[in-house]
């Protein structure tokens, strides 16, 4: 592995303990729902690093929170967060990570933006409510109708973060091109 | 940052790390099956009664499961709109003793005492070329990096609160993402300049 491959790993693992630590931030149109921006940090990983560096990321996160850490949104972490339901949301960061760092090196063709927005939506929804749903139904014993409904309420923050996610990707590929590596490498 | 481990020396401490990360996955293997609410509340009970031997410390931290309680209101009305509040409370049982249970390992064990207990586990990592080591250089290298990564952010927050009298909430990602990876730059090549990555397996 290369020194700068896994610095950027861990990089990115820090930056999505940062997002959990940071005061909730205001979001634009979703007044009075508290979002974390935790979940960002999965999408930001993929999207700039890439498909294996962006899974590796969040590899060393659960790896450092397994080991004791409190680095999930409201100071969570330890062993105790992957016994709880939502522990399919907390694995299924390794997917989204993985599936929007591939659609953005698959779409390396297409403009920034709507590239980002793809795979975003497609990595940071549709992948991580495939496995948070998943986890919410065998931890919480519920049937899978029942854990979508359940699941359903963090929907629309999730597209806002996925937006943003975009966003920053665009901001980022004009400030320093070289910086997004899903695209360069 | 809040800590999760209890400085307050218990018996529990003294037990190596690897035997209790090995209790816990038994348990959890033992108790997903099972659906008795008597079996459960006892777990539930027995788990509590381990808290209460390790003292007032640890019992302050069960406080910690209240960021769930909204979760397990769901749950349980999702399980009495299904007729089966027995059900519910099973399940409910099982979560409450298994997340405090792990906690209890965390709140015990020093994360580098933890590290050390899952290093063999890394070993199958030389196989592919990747080496034991690097992971704990890379999970040092993050622990660290967190501090500074939030300093940064501070500084952008100010230089934006001194521009416009507002907080920059998510408008600072943008800049926050260049900055850190200039950061990042700058660190691997300072890695690399200390001789890189560690690849063998030996200390």
């Amino acid at each position: 592995m290369k020194d700068r491959t896994l610095v950027q790993v861990a990089l990115y693992a820090a930056i999505f303990a940062v997002l959990g630590l940071l005061p909730r931030f205001d979001l634009p149109f979703a007044a009075g729902v508290p979002i974390t921006a935790q979940s960002m940090g999965a999408m930001l990983a993929g999207v700039m690093l890439g498909a294996w560096r962006g899974a590796l990321a969040m590899v060393l996160l659960l790896f450092v929170v397994a080991l004791g850490a409190p680095l999930l949104a409201g100071g969570r972490g330890g062993l105790g967060v992957f016994f709880t339901p939502s522990v399919g949301f907390i694995f299924g960061w390794i997917a989204v990570a993985f599936v929007s760092g591939w659609l953005m090196q698959a779409l390396r063709k297409a403009p920034v933006f709507p590239a980002a927005l793809i795979a975003a939506v497609l990595g940071g929804i549709v992948v991580m409510y495939a496995f948070g749903i998943a986890g919410m139904a065998l931890v919480g014993g519920l049937t899978v109708m029942d854990a979508t409904k359940a699941c359903l309420i963090f929907i629309p923050g999730d597209a806002i973060k996925a937006v943003l996610v975009a966003l920053i990707a665009q901001t980022v590929a004009r400030g320093m091109p070289e910086a997004l590596l899903s695209r360069n490498a | 940052m809040i800590s999760l481990y209890l400085t307050q020396r218990t018996w529990l401490h003294a037990i190596p790390a690897g035997w209790k990360l090995l209790a816990l996955a038994l348990v959890s293997l033992i108790a997903a099956p099972l659906d008795s609410l008597p079996v459960m509340a006892g777990l539930l009970l027995a788990v509590l009664a381990l808290y209460a031997s390790l003292g007032k410390a640890a019992l302050a931290q069960i406080a910690l499961l209240r960021p769930l309680w909204p979760l397990f209101l769901i749950l349980l009305a999702f399980h009495w709109w299904n007729g089966d509040i027995i059900a519910g409370l099973v399940v409910l049982a099982r979560i409450l003793a298994m997340v405090l249970l792990a906690n209890a390992v965390t709140m015990t064990t020093r994360m580098d005492a933890m590290m050390d207990a899952v290093e063999p586990l890394l070993a199958p990592l030389g196989w592919f070329g990747g080496s034991p080591r690097a992971v704990a250089l890379a999970v040092a290298l993050m622990i660290r990096l967190i501090p500074l990564l939030f300093a940064l952010w501070e500084a952008l927050n100010e230089s934006w609160r001194a521009r416009t009298g507002t907080r920059g909430g998510w408008r600072l990602l943008a800049p926050f993402c260049i900055q850190t990876l200039r950061l990042s730059h700058h660190t691997a090549e300072a890695l690399a300049a200390r001789g890189g990555v560690p690849r063998g397996t030996r200390r």
